[in-house]
């Protein structure tokens, strides 16, 4: 594997070296700081708002292996994690001299606006105009996605950049005008020559760097991860750093020592393992995920689809949702109910863990000192000639996009062939309990018995048994309790009566009961 | 519509146009107060905030952080060399605790330091020793009215003997109501840059609606004269009243700064810090009792309403006078009696927010409407018309002033007709029979909303116009640009008035040095008093030009040709010339013939007063209307809804810059929406904000838009006696969300036997619409649902 002494960045085109930059310096302070690009903003620094998204090239997305741009919250991207990278800033996007680095100042710009921008100012689509460059950004990697198709996708990828001033329907309509545009320019050309075989060596370099007090280590390869580690023993791991990055802006942390695994070639990779298990790299960032989950497994993609934003999903990574064991995660109930395996690895070897056995407590794994997760393999065509198995997700929030859940859910029940009893329930719930939780005396309630509203309610009965939930700021323990029960209901009536799994645009809620 | 569409009209004024800043927002060159270029030498400045809600400050121990290498002062109350004092009037707002905090996040002193970082690290080593104080802080209204801890004086409006008839009315209703708080959540945050200059002079850039009021403080603080300070205001990312007073304590920290060390200073709150310190729209907590006869209509209100003020009195007694004004929304009440006052509570000092009490004002009276509709088994739209303002004697406000040109009719039958609001509501009263577990409701939300600041002396605006002999112009007007398309209007007036096109005219940024003495930008008065201002500027100079022309063009008398000159797109012309002459040629000759090419213009709002110790009074210049309306669904197993169609027909006059307009329109009416359905502000039962960032406070984000979202302006509506026909938009579309609670009611009533709503908090989360659900289910009571909202 290819070394660099110091990692380096491009910026609008032009390379700039980090080998002075403290490895915890976000991608933002980066642009506004050290090179004064002042369009990108920040507004919240923890990924929340979007008013500081940049797009980044991608030479090979995991989910269509062919080059992209990816919107990004730059607020918490460490800088050296995107060595070799390509990155846009809203300055960027005009073609003027020096490439986006006039300041703009002292003169009437005169470069042509790109369409995404014309599109934006045509419609009003800015007002105080602070949240419009991350909106642009945002509207850019729509503009050369090729993959929108649908109207919720437009939500989707816009609703991680808040706007305080329009109400968002000019933003909205901009969008749709320019989604999947991709007109000539620099921009697109990046996208159609294909990266060389140089190129991607330079960009998969691996380098370890001090700079100050701050260690950043940035493998490519398993063995190189577990002789940095060796060497740093006390560093901790970033892969996406959509968690981890809040440590640094919000409480304003020094992480002296991090390794970067978001590059680890072997955790970016899906497979089919045989005919039933699919594995997904824990490096394998969410979007893709998102992608390839659509025609496989409908409850976790119906999951993602209200994951977060489009910027968090680009960079987040499966691997990183079920390392912070949150108990308030989105994904850990999913598994859990699919009934994942979890890979692990060090440098002793790999072991494979079922995920029940996975989360330990409050934000504790069962992932031993300098071991990693390397892939989550799941089980798909659950359904046989024997028995017939129904899986849905659900999640609930104050607001549907871009919100921590108030309660999440995920259940998969088998049914025999008649559909008439239950063989088998996993019934997995978070922000129920201090880990993401399966609702294990309400599974048992159930198997064995016939599949009816009154088994159900059973069910919704022992469910108090199972969780003490507590109230918070986001939810009280009552709605908790309520909500847990319910979405058993209606998991109930959305089966029964043949829902379908696909959620419509804009729903009112991720339970479908749209026509029952 | 393009990028230089608008150049090629006769005249811009009452066209659609950019927004006149748009291409620098989308092109990332607009700049804002934290990305000024920075002089050598700045240094920043951070606030150490307190940690008690109510507490004696013993000692403030600066060393160890003064020890740190680049931290260059730390400032108390006692380094203060005027008066320490944020306040807007009330004189009781300390800039820095001086004895005692008042407030989780109470800055009480300020580090100053080379870097951010390192006024993090020093902010956290600043020891501040607490005593208790014998009284526990006060948290909520209820606690306030239980300890009589009060702001300012009570306001109260009645006319005729409620009581008595309340007591013979045909549905008596009483009942309680909260409303919540909500932060401005403008995307940029507080930031102001001080440079000190020559002579005890300074400069200072600060992100305000007010730069006139940061100037005063700052000249306050420091004890010097107004005439050595100078506040630019750029642009702001968004204000929304959030920057009209609370931008005053920023500025005044960083020029404090840069008097004891004589270097430049930046401040800029992170977002945590913004929501932590800075006050945030009022609650209210109200109580009324209402009459209603069977025909539906309201025969008497009494209604007492006490807003939660905050630690500092700020801007809440005129909230709390806006509030109720409101109470009559477009209504005709009899007789009534109402009370409002301020609570004081050890919270950030709540302030101005887009609509400024009259939001929680209308909110009640709907509430009542609602109820009454109900409880009278009634479409609450036809009981809401039947109630709207009409012939004397029907036409006179709680305070007084007689309602002419009302519009509320005129809109309602447009509106009703063109949204299809019976046909839809039969629908689905039909479909919500049909469904268990998925309802829909359907209202009609009608707003009037006085326009005026209702201290009467803020209704003043200068402008100050500069043309320079090669024709180009400067405009400069006291209004500040926050996003609300001010300066887009304001270019509009002054192409139209001098004849030019807008490539002529550069908008400067609001400055203390070119117009003195200014009003907030606030109270959706800004193009109602600066579009005068600049329009009275213009035509004094266009009177100046025209003989100047009329010479040019070879008149023996220029003087006697004067009104038959043209001025249009740039371009001079008289009926008797084939040859035109250009702007620039015009300008060069005045200059060349010594004319005086700048000139101020001033305005004033005439026939407004109110005396507020007696209820009445004429406090409006006139009133805006509108309506929406709103369509909801809602699922019943979770309290999850969703708004999916709305239609809004609104008021704006003969509009100045149609699609400006609609975009206030629009975003007013999604930010009351989050105001009514999603953002929550929590506090611990000790008073710290849990909900501080975006993390746990949630505006709306895209996906919340209406699926169908359709804003209609309303049609051949000239408002005598404003600037060229037009009427304020900034806040009055705010209140059409309110219809929100109304829908939602309409869909939580169809669980209930006899169709009626016995609990809904605000804001209507998911929760608190499932627990509205339960209660029309009969499985909570109304007080268990309502509990959580308290405040």
């Amino acid at each position: 594997m290819k070394q660099v002494n110091d990692p380096y960045i491009y910026i609008n085109e032009q390379k700039f070296s980090l080998a002075q930059i403290r490895p915890n310096t976000t991608l933002l302070r980066f642009l506004r700081d050290e090179l004064g690009l002042m369009g990108t903003k920040e507004g919240c620094a923890e990924g929340d708002c979007g008013a500081c998204t940049v797009v980044a090239y991608e030479p090979k997305s995991v989910a269509y292996q062919e080059a992209t741009y990816r919107a990004l919250n730059s607020c918490l991207l460490l800088t050296p994690s995107l060595h070799g990278r390509h990155i846009y800033t809203v300055e960027g996007l005009v073609e003027r001299e020096r490439g986006g680095f006039h300041s703009g100042l002292g003169r009437e710009s005169q470069a042509p606006a790109h369409p995404v921008q014309s599109a934006l100012v045509e419609k009003l689509g800015s007002q105080c105009g602070y949240c419009t460059p991350g909106v642009i950004m945002s509207m850019t990697e729509a503009c050369y996605r090729k993959d929108l198709k649908e109207a919720w996708q437009i939500d989707d990828q816009l609703c991680g950049n808040l706007c305080r001033c329009t109400g968002y329907r000019p933003i909205q309509e901009a969008s749709e005008s320019i989604a999947g545009l991709r007109p000539q320019g620099p921009l697109l050309e990046r996208l159609e020559n294909e990266e060389s075989a140089e190129q991607q060596a330079e960009r998969l370099a691996e380098f370890s760097q001090e700079v100050q007090d701050q260690q950043f280590f940035r493998p490519t390869t398993l063995s190189s991860l577990w002789s940095m580690w060796a060497q740093s023993p006390q560093a901790e791991l970033v892969a996406g750093g959509t968690d981890l990055g809040l440590r640094i802006t919000k409480r304003f942390e020094t992480i002296k020592a991090l390794i970067s695994i978001d590059q680890i070639q072997e955790l970016r990779s899906t497979k089919m393992l045989d005919e039933q298990w699919w594995s997904i790299g824990a490096a394998v960032p969410l979007s893709d995920v998102e992608a390839l989950a659509k025609d496989k497994l409908p409850a976790l993609e119906r999951m993602l689809r209200f994951f977060g934003a489009r910027q968090i999903k680009n960079r987040g990574t499966l691997g990183g949702n079920l390392c912070t064991a949150s108990p308030i995660g989105d994904m850990p109930p999913v598994l859990l109910a699919l009934g994942a395996r979890l890979r692990l690895a060090s440098a002793q070897g790999e072991r494979t863990v079922s995920v029940d056995e996975f989360f330990i407590d409050y934000r504790k794994t069962a992932l031993k000192k300098h071991e990693i997760l390397k892939a989550v393999e799941l089980p798909l065509n659950s359904s046989s000639a024997q028995n017939i198995t129904h899986q849905r997700a659900y999640k609930v929030s104050k607001r549907q996009e871009l919100d921590i859940s108030s309660i999440s859910a995920c259940f998969s029940i088998t049914l025999s062939e008649d559909q008439s009893q239950i063989i088998q329930a996993r019934l997995a719930y978070g922000g129920m309990a201090a880990t993401p939780k399966r609702a294990t005396q309400a599974e048992q309630v159930l198997i064995g018995q016939a599949w009816s509203l009154e088994s159900i309610q059973q069910a919704m009965q022992a469910l108090k048994e199972d969780f003490s939930p507590i109230s918070d700021h986001r939810a009280s323990a009552w709605y908790r309790a309520e909500v847990a029960q319910n979405l058993l209901h209606g998991f109930w009536l959305e089966v029964s009566h043949g829902a379908p799994e696909r959620l419509p645009y804009r729903p009112s809620s991720t339970l479908n009961l749209a026509d029952l | 519509m393009s990028q230089t569409m608008n150049n090629e009209l006769k005249s811009p004024l009452h066209h659609d146009a950019l927004h006149e800043s748009g291409f620098l927002h989308a092109k990332g060159e607009a700049r804002y107060v934290d990305d000024l270029p920075l002089p050598p030498h700045t240094l920043w400045a951070y606030p150490v905030q307190s940690t008690q809600a109510h507490a004696r400050i013993k000692q403030i121990d600066t060393s160890a952080a003064l020890a740190l290498e680049g931290v260059v002062a730390i400032l108390t109350a006692q380094n203060i060399p005027g008066v320490n004092d944020a306040s807007a009037f009330a004189h009781d707002e300390p800039l820095l605790a001086s004895n005692k905090v008042e407030y989780i996040g109470h800055p009480v002193a300020c580090v100053y330091a080379t870097s951010l970082e390192l006024c993090r690290k020093a902010a956290r080593l600043v020891q501040v020793d607490y005593a208790e104080l014998s009284e526990s802080p006060i948290l909520s209204i209820r606690e306030a009215i239980e300890r009589n801890a009060f702001h300012g004086t009570p306001h109260i409006m009645q006319r005729g003997d409620a009581e008595q008839v309340l007591a013979s009315a045909d549905l008596k209703l009483s009942g309680v109501f909260d409303s919540g708080a909500q932060d401005h959540f403008y995307l940029e945050t507080h930031a102001a840059l001080s440079i000190p200059l020559e002579r005890g002079r300074y400069q200072i850039y600060s992100s305000t609606q007010h730069p006139s009021e940061v100037q005063a403080k700052v000249a306050e603080v420091l004890g010097i004269k107004r005439s050595n300070i100078v506040i630019e205001a750029p642009r702001m990312g968004g204000g929304f009243g959030g920057k009209e007073t609370q931008g005053n304590h920023f500025a005044m920290l960083a020029a404090l700064g840069s008097y004891a060390t004589g270097r430049a200073v930046k401040l800029w709150l992170n977002r945590d810090q913004d929501m932590m310190i800075t006050g945030k729209r009022h609650p209210f907590y109200s109580s009324y009792e209402a009459g209603f006869n069977q025909k539906g209509e309201l025969l008497a209100l009494k209604v007492d309403v006490i807003a939660n003020g905050g630690w500092a009195e700020d801007l809440s007694s005129a909230i709390l006078d806006r509030c109720l004004f409101h109470l009559d929304n477009p209504y005709f009440i009899p007789t009534l009696h109402f009370r409002g006052r301020v609570a004081k509570t050890n919270l950030p000092s709540n302030t101005a927010f887009r609509g400024f009490g009259g939001p929680q004002g209308a909110l009640i009276i709907e509430e009542v409407m609602n109820r009454g509709a109900e409880h009278l088994a009634m479409d609450p739209a036809e009981l809401k018309r039947r109630n709207f303002y009409g012939e004397a004697p029907r036409n006179v406000t709680p305070y007084g002033q007689v309602v002419l040109a009302d519009r509320s009719a005129r809109i309602y039958d447009e509106l009703i007709k063109s949204s299809d609001y019976q046909k839809r509501r039969a629908e689905i009263d039909t479909w919500n029979q049909q469904h268990p577990w998925i309802k829909r409701g359907l209202a009609y939300q009608a707003v009037k909303f006085g326009i005026s600041f209702t201290a009467s002396h803020l209704n003043q605006a200068g402008a100050l116009v500069m043309i320079y002999a090669d024709g180009s112009v400067q405009l400069n007007h006291g209004g500040t640009e926050m996003g609300q398309g001010l300066h887009s209007k304001m270019l509009s007036i002054c192409a139209h008035e001098l004849g030019v096109t807008l490539d002529h005219i550069r908008m400067m940024n609001t400055a203390t040095d070119k117009v003195p003495n200014t009003s907030a930008t606030a109270a959706s008065s800004g193009s109602d008093l600066n579009g005068q201002a600049v329009a009275i500027a213009c035509r004094k100079l266009k009177a100046r030009l025209k003989p100047v022309a009329a010479a040019a063009f070879g008149f023996a008398d220029p003087e006697a040709e004067v009104d038959h000159l043209h001025f249009e797109g740039g371009v001079v012309s008289h009926p008797q010339r084939e040859e035109k002459l250009s702007f620039e040629d015009l300008c060069q000759a005045a200059y060349m013939s010594q004319v005086s090419l700048s000139a101020t213009g001033f305005y004033r709002t005439p026939n407004i007063h109110y005396d507020r110790s007696a209820g009445r009074g004429k406090p409006f210049h006139y009133f805006s209307y509108g309506a929406a309306v709103l369509e909801v669904e809602l699922n019943g197993l979770t309290g999850e809804h969703r708004v999916t169609q709305v239609d809004i027909l609104h008021d704006v006059g003969r509009s100045l810059v149609p699609s400006i307009d609609r975009g206030q329109v629009e975003g007013g009416f999604i930010q009351g929406l989050g105001w009514l359905t999603r953002e929550e502000l929590k506090f611990s039962d000790t008073g710290v904000l849990l909900t501080h960032s975006p993390d746990t406070y949630k505006i709306p984000a895209l996906g919340e838009a209406p699926k169908h979202f359709k804003v209609s302006l309303l049609s051949d509506a000239d408002q005598p006696d404003v600037i060229h026909g037009s009427k304020a938009v900034g806040e009055p579309p705010f209140l059409l969300a309110l219809g929100v609670l109304g829908a939602l009611r309409h869909a939580v009533a169809s669980y209930h036997p006899e169709k009626r709503v016995e609990a809904l908090a605000i804001p209507c989360t998911p929760e608190a619409v499932l627990a509205s659900v339960a209660v029309a289910q009969g499985r909570l009571s109304p007080e268990q649902a309502l509990k959580r909202a308290q405040g």
